[in-house]
Order: C-alpha cells, then sequence, then structure tokens
C-alpha cells in the first residue's frame, strides 16, 4: 500500500531555538532545539545534548487510548505489545532483541491521547533503529497464536497494575465518573470484559488508521546534529508515503457538568481512608496556554508543597486534619482535563470532617487570595526546575513528544516558561473562581469498610 | 538519494552482523565523564565530576550503616530519624526550613536504607552557599521537635499499615523474614508499629549520632563546581559530624530450604518472591554470575524467562532475576505475578528453566548476546549529574577505584562460556529456590501455608526496588 515517495525536501520551520533563557540562572549550554517537518507530514524534532555519546530516538504517534471507539476499549494499548512482533523483515521479537544486541534498551507506552515507542541507544546506532521503527510502521505482520498469547500477558498486566491494586480501581471508576462523554473515562489499558474479545483484525485496524508519518512525531535526543538526524529522517522515514485517509481528530466532548456528583470505593485491601476530588479544567491549547498556566500555579498553591502550600498549611500544620494532603494538575491534554486535590485523614478524623476541612481551606483561600511571598518562591522554583531538567535530555524528550502529540506546537513548548512566567495573582485567582466549582466536580471516598469509615 | 522501495531490514540485518561495538561502548564512559578524587582541607574524600555546561550541583552522599543499626525493640529509629531532617533544624521549624530551601530553589533528598542512609541534594550555583548552609543546619543540628516528631511518625505509621496490604511488600518482607530470622537485615526497615510508636526523641537522637558518622562517608559530586570549592564545601558540610558511630552487625547466616511459602491474600493474581543463595561482589566469579543473570532473568525482553514465562505462554506481564548483595548477604533473587490459576505453571517453568540453565549451560551466541548489550548499556547510565553522582557513590560503596567505570566493560568482555556455564552448574540449583507467594493461587503442590489473616505488621526487606524490596547489586 505504499506509493513510490518523491524526494523529500525537508521543510525547515525553525532551527537552533534557543533555550529559554533564565535571567536567575544564566543560559545553558546543553539544550538546543530543531524542529522540521518532512514531506510526508512527519515531525521531527532534535534536542542537541552532547555530554555523553548517547541518543534517545522516540516515535510518537497521535493515537492513544481516548482516539478508541466505545466496546474496544484497550485496542491502542493491545497494539503497542503487538508492535514487538513480526514484520516483513524482522521476525516476532526481533526488534528487540536487535536493539539488545547493539547494546540499546527500548520499550514503549500508551497513554490517552498517544503512543509512543523509544531506544536509548549509542549515538551511532541511530540509523539502525530508524531503520527498524521504519520498517515497522507500516509492515507489521501478526499471527493469530502471537495475537491470542499477547492477550494474555495484557490481561495480566492489567492484574497487575490495576486489579492489584486498589487505588489503581478507585481512580478508574474516578474517572468513568468525571468523564461521561469522553474517551478519558475509560481506562488506556481497557475494561476488562472488552480486553479479552479484542482481536487480531482490531489491532490491525487500528494500525493501519493511525500508523503513517503524517501522524507520527519524531523525536531525537542527545549527541547528534539537527543536520544529521533529518538526513537519517529522510531517508528512512521520508520515503513512506503519507496516510490519506488519516482521519481527524475530532472526539466526543463532555456536556457542561451541572451537578456534583460522588461516589464511594470500597475495597478490604485499602489501608487508610482517603478523599479524591476532580474538577473539570481546561488543558494546554495552541497559542492559548494562558488559563492552564494560571491552573499550574494555582495546584503548587494548592498543594504542591507538602509543607507550605495552602492545604498543607491548614490541613496538617495549622490543625491535625490530615497526614497528607495535595494538589495535582497537568495541563498537556488534548481535550479538558482535570483538576484534582486529595487528603488523607489523620487517624480519628472522618472523611467528612476530612472534607469540610478542605471546603474550608479552599473558601479562605478564594477569599484571601494568593500569598505574594508563596508566589515568588513558586516562581523561583518554575525557573530552577528549567535548569534541573536540561540536566535530563531523554525527559525533555518525552515532554516535547507529549506536547506534540497533544496539539501543542514547538513553539507553544518554547513559549511555556514564558507564559508561565507572566502568570499574575489575579490570573491564577480567576482560574481558581473558574475551576473550583462543586457542580463541576466529582468527589469519591475510598475505603475499606463503607461501615466503618463512613460515618 | 532516491529510493525506490523501502527495504529497511536489508540494510539493518548488515549492520546487525557487523561485530562493531557501539561507539559509546567502545568508548566506555571516558569521553563522557572524567572523575577527579578530592580530598579535602579536612580529610574528607569524594569523587567529583565536573560538569560546568549547567549551573547546578549534584551531590550524593551515603552513610554505611543504615537502618541494621537500630538497637532491638527500636527498630524504624534510623527510618523515622532520616524523615526528620527536613522537617526542622537549628532555629527552623518545619515550614521555616522548607520555606527557605525553597526560596533557593534546592531540592534535598533524605533516605533510610537496610544498609546505609543517604543524603541527596542538587544545588543551584548561584546560591550554593546559602543551600549549603540549610543543608548542614539539616544534617548537623536536627530539631526532632515534638510536633514533626508525632506528624512524621503518623505518617510513617500509615506507610506500615499500607505495606501490609501490599503483595508485593508482603511477598519481600515475608521472604527476607524467613531467610534471617533474627539478624537485623531480616527485620522491618520502617519498624512495626509497636518500634515505631515507642520510639523517643531520644532515641533519634542516638539514630542520629549512629548512622551519620565521618568514617563511614562516601561523597559523589557532579555538576558545576571546581575541586577547592567541593574541598571547602564539604569540610563545612561535614566536618562537624561525630568520627565513629558504633560497631555493624555480624554477617547473616542464610536459613531458607528450598520450597514454597505461601501467604493467603485476596487479589486475583498471585505475586511471587524466589530466590537462593547468590555470590559475592568480590568474587572472582562475580561477572561471569553476572552475564549468566542477564541471559537468565536479567534482560528485558531477552532473557530466557522472559521468553519462556511471557513471550511463549503469556502467563505475566513480567519475569525478573537480579543479583542482591549487601554487607551481610549474597543473593540470586527474582520476582513473577500471575493469576492465581496460572501461578503455578509460571513458577513451573521457571524452575525447570532455573534447572535447564545449570544443567546445561548457555550458548555462545546467547553469551555474545549477553556481552554486547551489558557492555553496550554501560554508557547509557550515565545519564544527567544526579545519576552519575549516585554511580560514583554506589562503585565507592563496594570499594572500587574510579578507574573502575573505565575498566567494567573488560571484566564483562573477559568473561568465557566456560565461566558463566561452570558457574551455572555451581551456584544455579532449582531444589534450593525458596518462593513465597502472596494471593491465592490454585494448585501449588507441598506448599506451606501461612495463616489467612496477615499479621497486622511483617518486617520489611533491604529496600529500594519497589517489586521486591531487595537492591541489585552495583556492577
Amino acid at each position: 500500500m505504499l506509493r513510490l515517495p518523491a524526494l523529500p525536501a525537508a521543510r525547515r520551520l525553525s532551527i537552533a531555538l534557543p533555550l529559554l533563557a533564565l535571567p536567575a540562572a544564566g543560559m545553558a549550554e546543553t539544550g538546543d532545539v530543531t524542529a522540521y517537518d518532512l514531506d510526508n507530514g512527519m515531525e521531527v524534532v532534535v534536542i542537541e545534548d552532547h555530554r555523553a555519546p548517547v541518543v534517545a530516538h522516540m516515535v510518537y504517534y497521535k493515537a492513544g487510548s481516548a482516539d478508541e471507539v466505545p466496546g474496544l476499549s484497550g485496542v491502542a494499548h493491545f497494539l503497542e505489545h503487538l508492535m514487538f512482533k513480526a514484520t516483513d523483515e524482522l521476525e516476532s521479537g526481533e526488534f528487540s532483541r536487535t536493539v539488545a544486541e547493539n547494546g540499546g534498551t527500548d520499550n514503549a507506552f500508551t497513554s490517552y491521547d498517544q503512543t509512543a515507542y523509544y531506544q536509548r541507544v549509542a549515538a551511532d546506532r541511530l540509523p539502525l533503529m530508524m531503520e527498524m521503527e521504519a520498517d515497522r510502521m507500516r509492515n507489521l505482520q501478526l499471527t493469530q497464536e502471537e495475537v491470542d498469547t499477547e492477550r494474555q500477558v495484557i490481561l495480566e498486566e492489567r492484574s497487575q497494575r490495576t486489579d492489584s491494586n486498589p487505588g489503581a480501581l478507585a481512580g478508574e471508576q474516578m474517572r468513568a465518573a468525571q468523564f461521561i462523554a469522553s474517551r478519558y473515562g475509560t481506562p488506556i489499558i481497557g475494561w476488562r470484559h472488552e480486553m479479552e474479545e479484542l482481536s487480531r483484525e482490531d489491532a490491525l485496524d487500528w494500525y493501519r488508521t493511525y500508523y503513517s508519518p503524517n501522524d507520527a512525531v519524531l523525536i531525537v535526543a542527545g549527541d547528534v546534529t539537527p543536520e544529521a538526524v533529518l538526513d537519517l529522517a529522510q531517508e528512512y522515514y521520508g520515503p513512506i508515503a503519507a496516510e490519506p485517509d488519516l482521519p481527524e481528530r475530532v472526539r466526543p466532548q463532555e456536556p457542561p457538568q451541572r451537578a456534583e456528583r460522588r461516589l464511594t470505593y470500597e475495597d478490604e485491601r485499602v489501608a487508610r481512608p482517603y478523599l479524591i476530588r476532580s474538577y473539570l479544567a481546561p488543558e494546554r491549547d495552541s497559542g492559548a496556554q494562558e488559563e492552564a498556566a494560571a491552573l499550574t500555579y494555582l495546584a503548587q498553591i494548592l498543594g504542591g508543597s507538602s509543607f507550605t502550600s495552602v492545604l498543607s498549611e491548614d490541613l496538617t500544620f495549622e490543625s491535625d486534619i490530615a497526614l497528607f494532603a495535595g494538589a495535582g494538575y497537568g495541563g498537556i491534554s488534548l481535550d479538558p482535563t482535570t483538576f484534582s486535590l486529595y487528603v488523607t485523614p489523620a487517624e480519628g478524623v472522618s472523611l467528612q470532617e476530612a472534607e469540610d476541612a478542605m471546603d474550608a481551606s479552599l473558601r479562605r483561600f478564594l477569599e484571601e487570595g494568593v500569598d505574594e511571598t508563596q508566589l515568588e518562591r513558586i516562581r523561583t522554583q518554575v525557573q530552577a526546575s528549567e535548569i534541573y531538567a536540561d540536566d535530563d535530555a531523554f525527559g525533555r524528550a518525552r515532554s516535547y513528544g507529549a506536547a506534540l502529540t497533544s496539539g501543542l506546537t514547538v513553539e507553544d513548548v518554547e513559549a511555556w516558561p514564558e507564559v508561565l512566567g507572566a502568570v499574575t495573582a489575579e490570573d491564577i485567582m480567576e482560574a481558581a473562581r473558574s475551576v473550583l466549582n462543586r457542580d463541576q466536580s466529582v468527589t469519591m471516598c475510598v475505603v475499606a469498610d463503607r461501615e466503618e469509615d463512613l460515618q | 538519494m532516491i529510493r525506490t522501495i523501502i527495504r529497511p531490514a536489508a540494510c539493518a540485518l548488515a549492520l546487525k552482523g557487523s561485530t562493531a561495538l557501539p561507539a559509546a561502548a567502545q568508548e566506555g564512559v571516558e569521553s563522557a565523564i572524567d572523575i577527579q578524587e578530592v580530598t579535602s582541607p579536612g580529610g574528607i574524600e569524594a569523587w567529583l565530576v565536573e560538569e560546568h555546561s549547567l549551573p547546578f550541583t549534584a551531590l550524593e552522599i551515603r552513610f554505611d550503616g543504615g537502618a541494621v543499626l537500630d538497637p532491638e525493640g527500636k527498630e524504624g529509629a534510623t527510618n523515622l530519624m532520616m524523615g526528620l531532617l527536613e522537617e526542622g533544624s537549628g532555629d527552623m521549624d518545619a515550614r521555616a526550613f522548607q520555606t527557605t530551601r525553597e526560596g533557593l530553589a534546592a531540592q534535598f533528598g533524605f533516605d533510610a536504607g537496610t544498609d546505609t542512609v543517604s543524603v541527596s541534594a542538587q544545588v543551584l550555583t548561584e546560591n550554593r552557599g546559602e543551600a549549603m548552609d540549610l543543608l548542614r543546619q539539616a544534617l548537623i543540628d536536627p530539631a526532632f521537635n515534638e510536633t514533626a516528631v508525632e506528624r512524621v511518625r503518623a505518617q510513617v505509621q500509615a506507610g506500615i499499615q499500607a505495606d501490609a496490604v501490599n503483595p508485593q511488600r508482603i511477598s519481600g518482607r515475608t521472604w527476607f523474614e524467613e531467610a534471617y530470622p533474627g539478624h537485623p537485615i531480616g527485620r522491618p526497615l520502617s519498624g512495626t508499629e509497636e518500634s515505631v510508636a515507642s520510639l523517643s526523641r531520644a532515641d533519634l537522637h542516638a539514630a542520629h549520632e549512629a548512622a551519620m558518622v565521618r568514617d563511614r562517608i562516601h561523597v559523589g559530586a557532579v555538576g558545576d563546581i571546581t575541586p577547592e570549592a567541593l574541598g571547602t564545601l564539604l569540610d563545612d558540610l561535614l566536618g562537624d559530624l561525630p568520627q565513629e558511630g558504633p560497631a555493624l552487625p555480624e554477617a547473616a547466616d542464610y536459613a531458607l530450604d528450598g520450597g514454597t511459602t505461601v501467604v493467603d491474600f485476596p487479589s486475583p493474581q498471585s505475586v511471587a518472591l524466589f530466590g537462593q543463595p547468590g555470590i559475592a561482589r568480590d568474587d572472582d566469579d562475580f561477572f561471569a554470575a553476572y552475564v549468566l543473570n542477564h541471559i537468565l532473568g536479567g534482560g528485558g525482553f531477552e532473557s530466557r524467562l522472559m521468553d519462556e514465562v511471557r513471550e511463549k505462554r503469556g502467563l505475566t506481564y513480567g519475569i525478573s532475576t537480579f543479583l542482591s548483595d549487601t554487607e551481610y548477604s549474597e543473593l540470586w533473587l527474582g520476582s513473577v505475578a500471575s493469576g492465581n490459576a496460572t501461578i503455578a505453571e509460571a513458577l513451573e517453568v521457571t524452575k525447570a528453566e532455573w534447572a535447564d540453565i545449570a544443567e546445561n549451560g548457555v550458548t555462545e551466541e546467547e553469551l555474545d548476546q549477553a556481552k554486547t548489550y551489558i557492555t553496550g548499556e554501560y554508557p547509557l547510565r550515565f545519564d544527567g549529574n544526579g545519576q552519575i553522582a549516585s554511580i560514583l557513590v554506589g562503585l565507592q560503596m563496594i570499594d572500587l577505584p574510579p578507574s573502575y567505570v573505565l575498566d567494567r566493560n573488560s571484566y564483562i568482555e573477559a568473561v568465557t562460556l566456560e565461566d558463566v556455564n561452570r558457574v551455572a552448574a555451581e551456584l544455579l540449583d532449582p531444589e534450593a529456590l525458596h518462593t513465597v507467594v502472596v494471593g491465592q493461587p490454585e494448585g501449588l503442590e507441598g506448599a506451606d501455608h501461612e495463616a489467612a489473616d496477615l499479621p497486622s505488621v511483617l518486617p520489611e526487606p533491604p529496600a529500594a526496588a519497589p517489586e521486591t524490596g531487595a537492591s541489585q547489586t552495583t556492577e
């Protein structure tokens, strides 16, 4: 099904984007980022870090579990496992074996918005990695027997990671209650009864629909030059024809939530009862990351430090309500996401008392506003985190991969520190007033014993 | 160049056929790091890699000792003490300390292990002096004030309760308790609910004085700092610690025979930890055993156990084995999880592989593939300042010289097929494997069943890897 490729002339979008200048700490030498598109639509990002002669090679597909159709939950992840089987050129298992024989490590992961494959290897082995990754983008061969065995593996994976973990089971119920239209409400690994029915044809349908260069982002991070990576990308990925029938990424959107949802998850394996609340929240959108930036600060202010954030101050220092309290928000998401709070009550404190105290703390914050000295400290840490992040080329590769498959561009990623830097206390309060609305929330109690833990 | 047809694997095969090592393996880590041995004016020794391209420094400090120094009945003292170092010192309470740290964007970590305690720090160049003053205060003059002690004690107790219903944790604790009854490494690192409840401020001060002493220090530093600046920094930071600590325990006697212990636990899947005696880190055959382990169950998708148990039979999401050495123990351990109905088969296949490799050894091809991977993977570990600092300290702790990072791959290369197969025959003993299964396994013959209701507190194994609780030997 591949057409003969035309000579790919790469279109350079930008070159050597300078690292974000950090006035406080000076410039970092280790990380220049270059981006370009191949003619077949494949995006390429190169992150230079010449400190060690190694490289991370990653291919992200803009297809995750939230792109699945109802009834086939888990197929994105199932296919990810099956991608390590045979191709026209490689026998089953040969991909990983070849990586290992070249002194590299490889793996893959599936998320709501993307599926990614990566190898970490000596920089001079990059061509081989590209050849094999390009091969399996279009040439996968699956036998029925392998599909059947691998289905058992993913069911065991579900047993290990979800069914053996009451926190994971609770989280699954929580998301199912939070998202009633978006596929974010369905677990990435899938519901067991649907996973059991996933067929070879289901996996191959998924593969044929989404695995093509115009749905992929290549990230190469490490001891490479942008020019050399471009040449290699053109050589290995360039000849693969774009998929003309790639579906547009239009997914079911959440309706407005008008009523609070509450649930209780009971499991005898829960060691300590706890409470989680999530609110529907906007995500980072291309060219419009301001509200997400404000929410990023809000999460830090409310729960980013177990010593100095608002919830910790009120619930563990100024009172003895909680053992732990915190907040979470991740803005990289294709569709609207959640802002979360959690609290584990101290011994002798009921979940209801803990929830009331948490709400009182939020009310106090909404009335009193942001503490400017706390905000200053968080700004300092946000700036420093950019420096610490530059120490981890693989981590930077993953950040770009996640962003570029969640509706953001390289320019958005580059702009993010500036957007964060421009957030004001008033922006944060406005975002807080908008998001911290109980009518748009789900609250879950996780208990070992309903009778005992919920009086 | 126009390629009219895509034949990626043709090239791939050609490359795969080459015997050349990856450049990174050939160069070793030479091109990446240059280790300097630094002795401070006050006599503290450290290994340093200067890396001035980023304006921060990673510091990793470890002390031999750890939770094995907890007195009888005071189990968990070292762990609680380390948890309290970030909770106030000098005149600062927890919030004052953390507010200052956050304002400096310094990152501190304080951890207790079974045979070590560690302090990790990442500090910006622009405020390194202030950050180090703060860290010094935490290390030298912890406050252990009452409200902080009670708060962290409650958090530790919650962790102990969570471990008691975590199948991985239960398997590790049960295995180590049975393997080393009565020895400190068979005891719980975090203590029991009773022992933690009994700890006083005096106990914490005693644990502090025992754990952090100058003649048990190892230091790795990587980043934007010169040898001179590091020397001064170390004297300021660590110079006022006590010189010596209490004697360390004697080696532990291994008490397990082959067999299976089942701990009944309500879960759809059974978690198994299996193990047998291992090999000393300084044994001449260590590298042969290391390569052998890689082939047996150490290497990602490529190991025999992964192939037999997961790839061929779909019995698990993952199975792995590793060598685990401490000052007190030498073990060959592995873990697997499988459905209650299939765990018996998974363990049977595992034992058969154990027997096969002991009897028939490995092939030249397996050995070559393992060597290529192990030597090629080594430089990948030197990935970032914090990682490198950690590696440097790990080597010091087992008395290896800085040149080890350059020579290590030659030790792997020197391993012969005869070595591996001799070690397999001598060491691997399927009848010596003892397995702890946590779950509701079906069809396990001859297993000893433990009481269905879990003891509320079980001992914890040497900590590190979350899966089994035992840490992998540095090589």
